[in-house]
């Protein structure tokens, strides 16, 4: 048993060429499937510990997951605005202990600008109850002063006094810059793996004061305001995107969330994120799902690849296998040569498909992040993955004992001479 | 064991599935220890069938098989198995050698399978290493001819190296099946002498299957198949 598994290897080695596709393409197919369930299992870890402690998100009326996705995740766009009446009400909520807004729709190099005040810095929490730290410098005052995320530094080499220029609207190329206002990074915060790393903060006051001159999303032609004068203007902002809301008592958050959607002056929407999360998991778990079906097909493709090259070489060796059986071996070792030499494919395609996921990950993680904002944490294997992994294993083995049968079956008709 | 025939056939009726006739009719036949025996028939005339009911891959209908004394036929197929492993060395017409595996490691292929050949050349004081040297030596294939890999050997040599296979650990019997019918003329003869030689050094019977009667010189005993087989003879004369 023990040569042959030595057998099978050097057997498999004399077939390199073959064998190699036949390993290619298994490879490919397990770094497909676990490269999905990686990228699924740490889309939702991002987005589930992107937002805690809030508990509600208020915006304009939308579908609360597309509310949740922009207001939180930095995903898409608000369709509408809501205004900051509505806002000063809600904050003055007695059931509400604070309310921190949030202007989206500027960008800066690609990474989205949220406008909001001091109180994101007190009440913003991620993962467990984490508060958002600065790495260096401090807190936006003045008024074209940003604190920026972690990956927006790393990303684009600044620290604290860099100079940046905003653009109008999202997108790394823009041609509407605000060149005539330029910020001062005054902050870096500190690593948080959440969408506020791609995040450039300002406040309120000074998204207002890029867009005086502007109307209808362009500057306004022939009019421009310099930047020494706009505090002379009134920069108390009109209207924000959405509002995070934290409660005095979590067990009011069913009451104030009608009172938000039923309030008359505007059409508003109140979002629990928890279930808004569970709403988005919901529908992305279809595509989930329909992705996992594929890559496991894809997987049984490959192992059927396998199958049959094993199967189409077996004509050419049972010459091979009549010369082993001549010098004592029995029908359940051509068995176990066969079988082996399965297994060993599909445990080598499987190791590599990890190797190759792995490469995919290093080169293609830092765009992943970039653009869509989910870090793939790089690592080894999980235990979630492991199971995946035995699968596949599993199947392969399973597919294997069909070449080590046929190849039992004609060391026990063709003995010592096969009749080719 | 001392005047126990090597190979002891009573009464053996062999006949393929699904087949009218039988194919073996051998009322008796027996071979001696340390026998040269030359067997010779047309194709067709069942040696193959005879060689895998030897080599105990095959089961006759009825009838007494005994190999050194033992009952081939009151024993389970693995122990058959075991049994080839241990006692016979096989050489067949061509194709003898597997592909990927190196001249040594061929001639060590029955050490693997079998543990009595193992601790026969341990009883002489020798690793298998050292045995299939000495062997392929023996046999005229020395210096880096071993060291070749097996399909890049001529057929001549590699039959060589299947003489060698067959050889080592000592088998009591050895059957070869054509082993020269695809070389050069001119090689056979010194093929059958160098093998023969080494059988008789190592005390084994040799039973050595072939139609080319040219090569019949070497063996004290020759005999033609059709001479044991009725079912031969039941054919021929219907």
């Amino acid at each position: 048993m023990n040569y042959a598994f030595t057998l099978a290897a050097r057997s498999a080695w004399n077939r390199r060429l073959t064998l190699g596709m036949t390993l290619i393409a298994i490879a490919l197919s397990v770094s497909l499937l676990i490269g999905i369930e990686r990228v699924r299992t740490d889309a939702r870890d991002t987005f589930a510990r992107s937002v805690s402690g809030t508990d509600l998100v208020v915006g304009a009326r939308a579908s609360a997951v597309q509310l949740m996705l922009y207001a939180v995740f930095r995903i898409g766009d608000a369709t509408n605005n809501m205004r900051w009446d509505s806002f000063r009400m809600l904050a003055s909520h007695p059931q509400v202990a604070w309310a921190v807004p949030l202007s989206l729709g500027d960008s800066h190099r690609g990474f989205p600008v949220l406008g909001t005040n001091a109180g994101y810095f007190e009440h913003f929490r991620y993962g467990e109850s984490r508060a958002l730290a600065l790495a260096a410098g401090q807190r936006f005052e003045a008024l074209f002063e940003a604190v920026i995320g972690a990956e927006v530094a790393e990303r684009l080499g600044y620290g604290v006094g860099a100079r940046i220029v905003l653009n109008h609207g999202a997108g790394e190329v823009s041609l509407a810059a605000h060149g005539d206002k330029p910020f001062t990074v005054v902050g870096v915060l500190e690593r948080s793996g959440t969408p506020v790393d791609r995040t450039v903060h300002v406040s309120l006051e000074a998204i207002e004061a890029i867009h005086l001159d502007w109307q209808g999303g362009a500057p306004i032609p022939g009019f421009s305001i310099p930047a020494e004068f706009v505090s002379k203007f009134n920069l108390a902002p009109k209207q924000i995107t959405a509002a995070l809301v934290g409660l005095k008592n979590r067990s009011a958050v069913f009451a104030v969330q009608r009172q938000v959607n039923s309030y008359s002056d505007e059409p508003l929407l109140a979002a629990l994120p928890g279930v808004a999360l569970d709403d988005l998991w919901q529908i992305v778990g279809v595509a989930e799902r329909t992705l996992l079906a594929i890559s496991a097909t894809v997987v049984a493709v490959g192992l059927a690849g396998l199958v049959a090259v094993i199967l189409a070489g077996l004509g050419e060796r049972r010459r091979e296998l009549a010369i082993l059986r001549a010098v004592g071996a029995r029908p359940r070792d051509i068995f176990a040569l066969l079988t082996l030499e399965g297994l060993f494919i599909t445990v080598l395609g499987a190791m590599l498909g990890l190797v190759l996921l792995s490469v995919a990950t290093a080169a293609l993680g830092p765009l992943a992040e970039l653009r869509y904002g989910v870090a793939i944490r790089p690592r080894v294997v999980s235990i979630d993955e492991l199971q995946w992994l035995g699968m596949v294993v599993g199947v392969g083995l399973a597919a294997s004992l069909i070449p080590g049968y046929r190849a039992y079956r004609l060391s026990l008709s063709d003995g010592l001479m096969p009749r080719t | 064991m001392g005047d126990t025939p090597v190979i002891r056939i009573r009464d053996l009726l062999f006949r393929w599935r699904g087949a009218e006739t039988a194919c073996l009719d051998i009322p008796a036949f027996e071979v001696q220890r340390a026998e040269h025996l030359f067997l010779h028939g047309p194709s067709g005339s069942g040696k193959s069938t005879l060689l895998g009911l030897l080599g105990g891959v095959l089961l006759p209908e009825r009838g007494e098989l005994g190999l050194l004394g033992t009952k081939l036929t009151s024993m389970a197929a693995p122990a058959r198995d075991r049994f080839r492993a241990d006692h016979v060395g096989f050489i067949f017409q061509q194709f003898n050698l597997i592909p990927y595996l190196g001249v040594i490691d061929n001639v060590l292929l029955p050490v693997r399978f079998s543990s009595r050949r193992r601790e026969r050349i341990a009883a002489r004081g020798a690793t298998p290493f050292d045995e299939a040297c000495r062997l392929l030596d023996r046999l005229g294939m020395s210096g880096d001819l071993r060291h070749r890999e097996a399909v890049r050997l001529s057929v001549g040599q590699q039959q060589r190296v299947a003489a060698a296979r067959a050889l080592i650990g000592g088998p009591e019997i050895i059957i070869a099946d054509e082993p020269t019918s695809a070389m050069d003329a001119g090689l056979q003869l010194v093929f059958v002498d160098l093998l023969l030689k080494e059988a008789a050094a190592a005390g084994a019977t040799v039973i050595f299957v072939s139609h080319d009667h040219r090569l019949a010189a070497g063996f004290p005993r020759q005999l033609a198949l059709a001479d044991i087989n009725r079912a031969i003879a039941v054919a021929e004369a219907a």
